[in-house]
C-alpha cells in the first residue's frame, strides 16, 4: 500500500479527532451561553474572557476527579460503556466529507477519511451503535433510574431507527447512490437543486429522528433530570461521565453535517463559498439543537412511541411510495 | 499485509466474543459479547470488498441484539449471575459431538472445495448495492417476496397479540382505573 496514502489517512484521522473533540468541549460552552441568553441569564462568565476558559476548567475538573466504580455494578461493562459512545461517534465521521477537496502545494487533499460507496448507511449504522453506550451503562449500573434509562434508550433506538431509514430512502431513490459525495454532487447545481425542495417531508422526518438519535430535548428521555436523575449517567463520575458528553456533542455535529449534505446541498460545487456555506448550515443545525432545548419541554415516553409508530412511520412509508410512483411515471 | 493483520485480528476477536457468549453465566456479558461479535463479523465483509453487506450486518444485528437486551432486562437481574439448573448430561454429550463434527467440517471444507467459483463476482463498474439489488430482484425474487410475506405475517401477529386496549393510555389513567382494567384483561371477561 502507498506510504503517502497511509500517512495522509492517519493525519486526517488525527485532525478530525482533535477538531471535533475540541468542538465537543466548546459545544458545551455554546450550549450554556445560548440557553443563558434565551433564559435571560449570563451563563459562564467568570473564567477567562466571556467565560471561554470555562471549557478548560470543566476539562481539568473531569480529568482529575476520582474514577468511582460503585460496588454492585458489572465492572467491565460499566467501564466500557462510555468508551463505546465516544468511540463510535468518531468512527461514524470516517465517511463524512467535511469540506470539498482542495490543493495544498500541488497535493490534492480529500477531507474524507474513507469514501466508501455506502457512506450514508455506514454513518447511520455506526451512530446507531453509539446508543449501546447509554444502554450498557444503564444496565450495568445497579441503579433503578439507570435501568429505566437503559430501557428507554433501547425503545428509542428500535423505533427511531425505522424513521431514519425510511426518511432517507426517498432521497436516496432520487440520487441512486449511497455515497455522501455523490449525494452532494447531485445537488451541485445551486440552491434550486437542493433535495429539500423535492423531499420536504423526508427532510422534516429525518430532522425529527435526528433529535431522537442524539437524545436531545424534546426527546431527552434517556437522562431526563426531573424523573430519572441523570439516567444512565447517575452512577458515573469524572472522565467516564465526560466521555458520554463528548460522544453526544460529537454526534450532534456529525448528524448536522449529514442533514446539511443530504438535504441542503452540502458544499455545493466545491468552491470556497460552498465550503463556508456548509459550515454555516452545520452551525444552524447545531444551534437549532440548543434552541429547542431552551424552548421546548420534554415529552413522555408513550408520547414518543405514539409519535414514532402512529404518525411518523405512516408518513415516511407514504413518502417512499409517493416518490416511487413519481419516479416511475 | 494490512488485510492479513486485519483478518487475523478480527477472526480472533470474533471467536473470543462468541466464546464469552457461550461460556458466561452473566446475561449482560453474553449479550454484549454477542453484539460485539456480530459487529466484528462485518469486518470480514469489508475486507472482501462487500461494503454494503458489511454495513447491513451492523445495522441488522445492532437492532436485533438490542431487542434481546430488552428481553434480558425483563427476565433477569442483569447485574447478577444466572444460576442454571443441572442439565441433562446426555444432551450435553450429543450437542458436544455435533459441535465437534461441525468444526471439523468447517476446517476441512476449504480443502475439498478448492475449485469454488463466485457466482456473482464483484464488478468494477457496478456498485455493491446495485449488484445485490439485481440478484435479489431477478434470481432470488421468490424467496425474497416469501420472506417479505412471512415478516408481514409476523408483524400482524405481533400487533394482534399485543394490541389489545392499545387505544387506552396507562400513563394518563388513575390507579383505580388501571385496577379495573386488569380485571377486564381476563380472557373470559374481555371476550377477545
Amino acid at each position: 500500500m502507498d506510504v503517502a496514502f497511509i500517512i495522509e489517512t492517519i493525519a486526517k484521522i488525527v485532525v478530525i479527532l482533535l477538531i471535533f473533540s475540541a468542538l465537543a468541549g466548546l459545544g458545551t460552552y455554546f450550549e450554556r451561553k445560548v440557553l443563558a441568553f434565551m433564559q435571560r441569564r449570563l451563563g459562564p462568565m467568570h473564567v477567562g474572557p466571556f467565560g471561554l476558559l470555562q471549557v478548560a476548567a470543566d476539562g481539568i475538573k473531569l480529568f482529575t476527579k476520582e474514577d468511582i466504580i460503585p460496588q454492585n455494578v458489572v465492572k467491565p461493562i460499566f467501564k466500557i460503556a462510555p468508551i463505546i459512545t465516544a468511540a463510535t461517534a468518531f468512527m461514524a465521521s470516517a465517511a463524512i466529507p467535511f469540506w470539498p477537496q482542495f490543493t495544498v502545494f500541488g497535493y490534492t487533499v480529500h477531507p474524507i477519511v474513507a469514501d466508501i460507496n455506502v457512506g450514508i448507511l455506514y454513518v447511520l449504522a455506526i451512530m446507531a451503535i453509539g446508543l449501546y453506550g447509554p444502554l450498557l451503562g444503564g444496565m450495568a449500573s445497579a441503579n433503578k433510574w439507570s435501568l429505566i434509562s437503559a430501557a428507554r434508550s433501547a425503545a428509542i433506538f428500535i423505533s427511531y431507527e425505522v424513521i431514519t431509514g425510511l426518511a432517507l430512502l426517498a432521497p436516496l431513490m432520487m440520487v441512486g447512490s449511497l455515497s455522501l459525495i455523490d449525494i452532494n454532487n447531485y445537488q451541485a447545481g445551486g440552491i434550486t437543486h437542493w433535495i429539500v425542495w423535492s423531499q420536504p417531508v423526508a427532510f422534516v422526518l429525518f430532522w425529527i429522528a435526528a433529535f431522537a438519535e442524539t437524545g436531545r430535548t424534546p426527546f431527552h428521555l434517556v437522562a431526563n433530570d426531573h424523573e430519572i436523575i441523570d439516567g444512565f449517567g447517575t452512577e458515573y463520575s469524572g472522565m467516564r461521565w465526560g466521555m458520554f458528553f463528548i460522544g453526544e456533542y460529537a454526534n450532534m455535529f456529525f448528524i448536522s453535517f449529514v442533514i446539511s449534505i443530504v438535504f441542503l446541498g452540502g458544499f455545493g460545487d466545491g468552491t470556497i463559498a460552498g465550503a463556508i456555506q456548509l459550515l454555516l448550515k452545520v452551525s444552524f443545525f447545531f444551534f437549532f439543537f440548543l434552541w429547542t432545548r431552551a424552548a421546548w419541554p420534554d415529552i413522555r415516553p408513550d408520547q414518543l412511541m405514539w409519535l414514532c409508530w402512529k404518525v411518523l412511520m405512516p408518513i415516511a412509508v407514504l413518502n417512499v411510495v409517493g416518490t416511487g410512483i413519481v419516479m416511475m411515471f | 499485509m494490512f488485510e492479513a493483520i486485519a483478518f487475523y485480528l478480527f477472526a480472533a476477536l470474533t471467536i473470543v466474543m462468541f466464546t464469552i457468549t457461550v461460556m458466561t453465566s452473566q446475561a449482560l456479558y453474553a449479550l454484549t459479547a454477542m453484539a460485539a461479535g456480530m459487529i466484528f463479523i462485518s469486518a470480514f465483509f469489508f475486507l472482501l470488498g462487500a461494503d454494503f453487506l458489511g454495513v447491513i450486518q451492523i445495522i441488522v444485528y445492532t437492532g436485533a441484539v438490542m431487542a434481546l437486551y430488552a428481553f434480558g432486562m425483563m427476565f433477569f437481574d442483569t447485574t447478577r449471575n444466572v444460576v442454571e439448573k443441572g442439565t441433562n448430561p446426555q444432551i450435553v454429550f450429543v450437542l458436544g459431538v455435533l459441535a465437534a463434527v461441525m468444526v471439523v467440517t468447517i476446517f476441512v471444507a476449504p480443502i475439498v472445495s478448492n475449485n469454488i467459483q463466485a457466482l456473482y463476482p464483484i464488478q468494477e463498474n457496478i456498485g455493491n448495492s446495485q449488484a445485490v439489488g439485481m440478484v435479489l430482484f431477478t434470481k432470488y425474487l421468490v424467496p425474497f417476496e416469501l420472506a417479505a410475506v412471512m415478516l408481514l405475517v409476523a408483524m400482524i401477529g405481533g400487533i394482534v397479540l399485543a394490541g389489545k386496549k392499545m387505544d387506552k393510555s396507562l400513563t394518563l389513567m388513575k390507579e383505580e382505573e388501571i385496577g379495573g382494567l386488569d380485571e377486564g384483561f381476563e380472557p373470559e371477561a374481555g371476550g377477545h
